[in-house]
C-alpha cells in the first residue's frame, strides 16, 4: 500500500510516485583523496534512525528531494528540494 | 432438518425467493441472507470437511473470521475458492461448492485420517518427512499438497474488472457498529469529511443482531445519508500504513448475479485519513472442550446473528453454554421467541435466572454427534440431548489494524483479553475493540472518541451521545475444558487441538511465535481470529506462566484475505503495460514489418518481401542493400533530451568523459557517460544546435535512466548551473539514411547543401525540408556508412520517411530493420550495451582517449585510475572470425587458449556480439577478452558449451569494413 511523502513542489503525494536514490551524501571536491571518493561511492552507513535520503519525484515534478525520515518507524521528518539544502 | 427458518422475523425480503445450489443441490433463500444462513435456514448444517482430518463441520460464526464453512462459489472465470459463507450475500444463480471431500461432502474418505490422529500431531511434517531428501520434492510434498484441505483456484480468465482508488478525510471511522455509527455522527454533525466503512454487507455491526436497537440504528442511517459521509459498506479496511493511509477493498458487485460490465467487482480503495476510530468490536472466543467442532457448535453471538437477522433457528434444542451474562440473554431472547432451550450451562458466575430452561453450573465434558451435533455430556453430569449449542467464552477485541505499524498488543487483567494503545498517532480505539460492552456505552465511547480525534485536527465536535455504563464483565479464556479425551478444537481451521500446543510446549516450542509455526495454529486465512487467545491460554498453562506473559503472534496485513484481481486493479492483460510504438510504426507496418519488443517498445525488426522464407534471408538483403545503395532505419525509440541553458555546455562538459565545452555550434559529438565509479554508463551522441542549445540522444533503454541521472546533476551536485533539461523521446520521429547513395536521395528531400563541404562528418543543424517543415539534420552514422540521421516533429515523421522511400526508388532504397542495424554495426564494430555491460571502463573498449586529461572533474573521473581499471590484462574489445568461415560463432561462447581446456581458470572472456556478415560471407562476433587489444592474429578456440562446440578462430580488430573511415567521410 501506500504512504504519503509531503513534496515541497506538489504537496502530499503517494511514495510511488517517488523514485529512492539512497543516502544524500556531499560529493567530494575534485581534488579529494582517492579514499574520499571510494568511500563516497561505496561506503554506506545503515542507520536505524534518522536518516537523511536522495528521492526523486519521478512521477510528478520530477524534482530531486532531500528527504530526511526515520528507517525504524518510517517517520518523514522534512521533505526539501535537493537544490536548495545541499548535503 | 434440524434447523429452520421461524415465521416471522429477521431483515429478509420474504417476498423475493433466491435460488442457488450446494454440492449441486437446489436450494432457495431470501434477499437479506448470506450463502451460511440460507443453508442453515435449509437445513444443510454439514457445510465443510477439515483441513487435517476431514471432520465434518458446519459454520461457527455469522462473520469474516469464521474458520469453517469454506467455500468454493461461482462458475468458470469466476471460480473463487476459499471464501466463507458467512461472508458471502446470496444471489440469483449462485453456485456453492464444498472442499476438501472426496467422493462427497458426506462421504470422505480422507476422514480416516481421525483414525491415524496420533502420528498426525503437531510437528508431524517436521518428525515424518526428513529423510531420504530425495524423496521430499517427487514424494512428499505432492502428497501433502493433495491431501492439504483448501479449495482450488480456477486457470480460467477472470471476466471482472477491478479498479484502484484514493479517499482523502479527515475521519475514516472503521466499523460500523454502535461506536462506529456514533463516531461517523458526531465527526459530520460537526462538518467533518468521514470515510464509514464496514466488512457487512449491511451497516449496523452488532446492532443488527438486537431487534430493540433497531429504530435507533435507523434513525441514525437516516441521519448519515443526509451529511458528508461516504458510507461503503461490503467494505473491509485490511490494514493500516505509513503515513496513516488504509487500505481497503470494496466488494462492489460481488453480491450480484450479473456484475455490470460498466463497474468494476472490487474496488481497492487508499484512504488517506488526517485521523480514523478503529470500531471494529470484538470477538466471541469459542469454548475448548472435546468434540466442540461438531456441526450444530456455534458462538453465542452467531446464533444471535442467524436468529435476529435471517429468522433462522440454530436447532430444535439449544443448549446455551455460557461463561458470564452473554448466553443468559440469548437464552431469554430464544425462550421469547418460543424457542427451546435444553439447558443454560453456566461456567462461573451468572445472573440470576428465571427462564423455563434448566441453569446448570458445572463444565463440557463432551460434546456427541458426528456429521451433526446430538447431545451434550456435562462432565461428571447430566447428558443433555440437544442439537444445537451456542457457546460464549468471553470476548476478544478486535485490535488488529490498531497493531499493524509495529504496536504490540498488551494483555488487560480488567479486561481479560489483549488490547491495543487507545490513542495513537491517527488512530483512536472505541467501543467493544477497546474493550467495552454493551450498546448504550459503546455509543458514549465512539462519540468521545470521534471528539477526541477532529481535536488533534483543530475541529470541535459535540459528542452524538453520552456515557453510559456498560453491561456485562469480563471473561477469562479458560483454555481446555474437562478431562474427558478428545480432540478439543483450538484453531478449527488447521485442525490444531489442545494436546497438540501442550505437545509443542514440552518440545520447546512453548513461545507463541514458535507454536504457531510448529503446530499451524493460527495460520491459514484466518489467522487465528478465534483461536490465538484460546492457544495462548493453553500454552500459559503448559509453561506454568501466564497469558501476558506468551502473548500473541504478530498482527500484519491483510486483516483477511484480498483477492488478487482487487491488488492487480486493471494492470492486467492488454493494459498490464504500456505499449510504445513509434511515430513511425505505421510505415514499418505498411512495409510488412516483423516487429521486436524492446522494453516497452515495438521496433521493426525486420522488412519481409515476397519470396523470402526467413529472416535471415531479409537481414542479409538489407545489409547489402544498405552497403550498396542505401535503407532507411527507423531510429526514433532512441532518448532525446532538449539541454538549454546558459551553463548547458559546461553541464555537459562535467557528464561525459571527453570534452564538450568546445564543440562549435552545428556539430555533433560522441559522448561517453560514466558512472562515478568508472565504470560507462552510456553513450551516445550530442549536438550543439545553438550557443545555448543541446539536443542528446541515448540508449533506447536508458532513456529514462539517462533523464534522471541529468536531473540529479543538475538539481542536486550543480544545482549553481543555469541548465534545463526536457525529455523529447516522443515529440521526433528520427530515420538514420545510410548508404553511399544517401546523400543524393535526401538532397531531394532536403533543401539546403548536402555536399561534404557544406554539410561534412558530424555537421548537425536544423534544416529546411521542401515539403515545408523543419527538421533536424545530423551526418552521424551507427553503420558505417555515409549516413544521416533525419529528425522531424513527430507527425510528419510517416509522411517523410515515405517520401524519402519514394525519392530513393531509382537508386533501390530499402527500409531496413533492428537486425540489419545490428549487423551493420558489428561490421563496423560500433558498441551497443551488448559490450557496455556496466564492468568495462572507456580503455577496455580502444576508448581510452575519451576520457579527458585536462577537464578537472567529471562524473567518473575519480575512481578511473584504480588499479583494477588500468591493468593490461583486464578484458578488452577485439573481433573473433572462425577460421573456417562455414562455422557460426554464437554471442555468449568463450574464448580459450589454443589447446587449453574448457575450465572456469581457463576462460579467458566472452562473445558479446555475433552475427552472419553477408559483406564478408562469414560468420562475425565482438568479444571481451583478456588482454585483448594485444593479440590481434592470435588463434584461439570459441567455446559454446550449450551446443558442444569448440570453434578454432581468430582474434582480429573489432572494426571489420572501411577500418579508415573513408566511407564515413565520402
Amino acid at each position: 500500500m501506500a504512504s504519503l511523502i509531503p513534496c515541497p513542489h506538489c504537496g502530499p503525494r503517494p511514495k510511488e510516485e517517488f523514485t529512492v536514490r539512497g543516502a544524500a551524501l556531499p560529493r567530494p571536491a575534485p581534488n579529494a583523496p582517492v579514499a574520499e571518493w571510494q568511500a563516497h561511492v561505496y561506503l554506506r552507513e545503515n542507520p536505524r534512525g534518522d536518516y537523511a535520503e536522495h528521492w526523486h519525484h519521478s512521477g510528478g515534478c520530477r524534482r530531486w528531494l532531500v528527504v530526511n525520515r526515520n528507517t525504524a518507524t518510517h517517520a518523514v521528518h522534512s521533505v526539501t528540494d535537493a537544490a536548495g539544502e545541499r548535503p | 432438518m434440524t434447523s429452520h427458518r421461524l415465521p416471522t422475523g429477521g431483515r429478509l425480503d420474504r417476498s423475493r425467493r433466491v435460488e442457488f445450489s450446494f454440492d449441486g443441490k437446489q436450494l432457495a433463500g431470501h434477499p437479506g441472507d448470506t450463502l451460511a444462513s440460507a443453508l442453515l435456514a435449509n437445513g444443510q448444517r454439514l457445510m465443510a470437511r477439515s483441513f487435517k482430518y476431514h471432520r465434518p463441520r458446519g459454520v461457527v460464526t455469522a462473520g469474516s473470521a469464521e474458520p469453517n464453512a469454506l467455500m468454493t462459489i461461482g462458475r468458470e472465470g469466476r471460480t473463487e475458492p476459499n471464501t466463507r459463507a458467512t461472508m458471502v450475500e446470496l444471489y440469483q444463480g449462485l453456485e456453492a461448492h464444498s472442499q476438501n471431500r472426496w467422493p462427497s461432502l458426506d462421504h470422505d474418505i480422507g476422514a480416516l485420517n481421525g483414525l491415524l490422529s496420533r502420528f498426525l500431531g503437531a510437528g508431524f511434517y517436521y518428525k515424518t518427512f526428513m529423510w531420504p531428501a530425495s524423496f521430499w520434492e517427487k514424494v512428499y510434498e505432492p502428497i501433502i499438497r493433495r491431501a492439504a484441505g483448501l479449495g482450488r483456484a480456477t486457470t480460467l480468465q477472470d471476466p471482472d474488472r477491478y479498479e484502484k482508488t484514493w479517499a482523502h478525510c479527515d475521519l475514516l471511522v472503521i466499523g460500523a457498529g454502535a461506536a462506529g455509527l456514533a463516531a461517523a455522527l458526531t465527526a459530520a454533525r460537526a462538518g467533518a469529511s468521514v470515510v464509514l466503512a464496514d466488512e457487512g454487507m449491511e451497516l449496523g455491526g452488532g446492532l443488527l443482531s438486537d431487534p430493540a436497537a433497531w429504530p435507533q440504528l435507523t434513525e441514525i442511517l437516516a441521519e448519515l445519508a443526509t451529511l458528508n459521509v461516504r458510507l461503503l459498506p461490503r467494505t473491509t479496511v485490511f490494514g493500516w500504513y505509513d503515513g496513516n493511509v488504509f487500505g481497503a477493498v470494496e466488494r462492489v458487485q460481488k453480491h450480484l448475479a450479473a456484475p455490470s460490465p460498466d463497474a468494476p467487482v472490487e474496488r481497492l480503495w487508499r484512504i488517506a485519513a488526517r485521523q480514523a476510530v478503529l470500531a471494529t468490536g470484538a470477538e466471541e472466543r469459542p469454548q475448548v472442550f472435546a468434540g466442540n467442532d461438531i456441526p450444530g457448535i456455534m458462538t453465542a453471538s452467531a446464533t444471535a446473528s442467524y436468529l435476529h437477522r435471517q429468522a433462522v433457528a440454530p436447532g430444535q434444542r439449544t443448549t446455551i453454554l455460557t461463561q458470564g451474562p452473554a448466553g443468559f440473554a440469548l437464552a431469554a431472547q430464544m425462550e421469547a421467541l418460543g424457542l427451546e432451550v435444553a439447558a443454560l450451562v453456566s461456567l462461573g458466575d451468572g445472573p440470576s435466572w428465571q427462564g423455563k430452561a434448566p441453569l446448570i453450573r458445572g463444565i463440557p465434558g463432551k460434546a456427541i454427534g458426528g456429521k451433526s451435533l446430538k447431545a451434550l455430556q456435562i462432565e461428571g453430569g447430566a447428558r443433555i440431548e440437544a442439537d444445537a449449542i451456542a457457546m460464549s467464552g468471553g470476548f476478544s477485541p478486535v485490535i488488529h489494524l490498531a497493531c499493524h505499524r509495529g504496536t504490540r498488543p498488551v494483555w488487560s487483567d480488567a479486561r481479560q483479553a489483549f488490547l491495543a494503545p487507545v490513542e495513537q498517532e491517527g488512530l483512536l480505539i472505541a467501543g467493544a475493540a477497546a474493550g467495552l460492552s454493551g450498546h448504550a456505552a459503546c455509543l458514549g465511547d465512539g462519540a468521545a472518541r470521534a471528539t477526541a480525534a477532529l481535536a488533534r485536527i483543530g475541529l470541535r465536535a459535540t459528542p452524538a451521545f453520552g456515557p453510559a455504563p456498560e453491561d456485562t464483565i469480563a471473561q477469562p479464556p479458560l483454555g481446555a475444558l474437562g478431562k474427558t479425551k478428545g480432540k478439543k478444537f483450538v484453531d478449527y481451521q488447521n485442525d490444531v487441538h489442545a494436546r497438540d500446543l501442550i505437545l509443542a510446549a514440552a518440545e520447546g516450542y512453548a513461545d507463541a511465535e514458535l507454536a504457531k509455526r510448529y503446530t499451524t495454529s493460527g495460520m491459514a486465512t484466518d489467522q487465528g481470529k478465534l483461536g490465538n487467545i484460546n492457544a495462548a491460554a493453553i500454552l500459559a498453562k503448559a509453561r506454568g506462566t501466564t497469558i501476558a506473559e506468551v502473548g500473541l503472534t504478530t498482527f500484519r496485513p491483510f486483516y483477511t484475505p484480498v483477492s488478487f484481481g482487487a491488488l492487480a486493479g486493471t494492470s492486467r492483460g492488454h493494459d498490464f503495460q504500456p505499449v510504445r510504438r513509434s511515430p513511425l510504426h505505421g510505415w514499418a507496418e505498411s512495409l510488412g514489418a516483423e516487429f521486436v519488443e524492446t522494453g516497452l517498445w515495438y521496433r521493426s525488426a525486420w522488412f519481409p518481401r515476397a519470396g523470402e522464407t526467413g529472416w535471415r534471408q531479409s537481414v542479409d538483403r538489407e545489409v547489402l542493400t544498405v552497403r550498396r545503395a542505401a535503407g532507411l532505419c527507423d531510429v526514433s525509440t532512441l532518448g532525446k533530451i532538449e539541454i538549454f541553458g546558459a551553463d548547458a555546455a559546461e553541464f555537459l562538459n562535467r557528464i561525459y568523459s571527453n570534452g564538450f565545452a568546445k564543440l562549435p555550434v552545428g556539430r555533433a559529438r560522441y559522448g561517453l557517460m560514466l558512472r562515478e565509479d568508472g565504470f560507462i554508463y552510456d553513450d551516445g551522441t550530442t549536438s550543439r544546435l545553438g550557443e545555448d542549445h543541446f539536443y542528446m540522444t541515448t540508449t533506447t533503454a536508458l532513456a529514462a535512466g539517462v533523464m534522471t541521472h541529468l536531473e540529479f546533476c543538475a538539481q542536486a551536485l550543480w544545482p549553481d548551473l543555469d541548465v534545463r533539461l526536457a525529455s523529447a523521446t516522443d515529440q521526433w520521429a528520427q530515420m538514420a539514411v545510410a548508404g553511399p547513395m544517401a546523400r543524393q536521395i535526401l538532397q531531394r528531400i532536403v533543401d539546403t547543401d548536402l555536399s561534404n563541404e557544406a554539410f561534412p562528418f558530424m555537421a548537425a543543424r536544423e534544416v529546411p525540408l521542401k515539403c515545408g517543415i523543419t527538421g533536424r539534420l545530423f551526418r552521424i552514422s551507427f553503420s558505417g556508412e555515409l549516413a544521416y540521421e533525419l529528425a522531424v516533429p513527430a507527425g510528419y515523421g510517416e509522411a517523410v520517411a515515405a517520401a524519402i522511400m519514394t525519392a530513393g526508388a531509382p537508386e533501390g532504397i530499402c527500409a531496413y530493420g533492428s537486425e540489419a542495424l545490428a549487423v551493420l554495426r558489428i561490421e563496423k564494430g560500433h558498441v551497443t550495451h551488448a559490450e557496455i555491460n556496466g564492468t568495462v571502463v572507456p580503455a577496455d573498449l580502444g576508448m581510452g582517449k575519451m576520457v579527458s586529461t585536462v577537464k578537472p572533474d567529471f562524473i567518473g573521473k575519480h575512481l578511473l585510475d584504480r588499479e583494477g581499471l588500468t591493468d593490461p590484462a583486464r578484458p578488452q574489445l577485439v573481433g573473433v572470425v572462425p577460421l573456417d568461415p562455414a562455422m557460426p560463432l554464437r554471442t555468449g561462447s568463450h574464448v580459450l587458449a589454443k589447446g587449453a581446456e574448457a575450465t572456469l581458470e581457463n576462460d579467458q572472456g566472452y562473445l558479446t556480439s555475433s552475427a552472419h556478415s553477408p559483406h564478408l560471407g562469414h560468420s562475425i562476433a565482438l568479444a571481451l577478452v583478456a588482454g585483448g587489444s594485444q593479440r590481434h592474429g592470435e588463434e584461439v578456440v570459441v567455446w559454446d558449451g550449450l551446443n558442444d562446440a569448440a570453434i578454432p578462430a581468430r582474434l582480429t580488430s573489432p572494426v571489420f569494413i572501411d577500418p579508415k573511415n573513408e566511407k564515413l567521410h565520402a
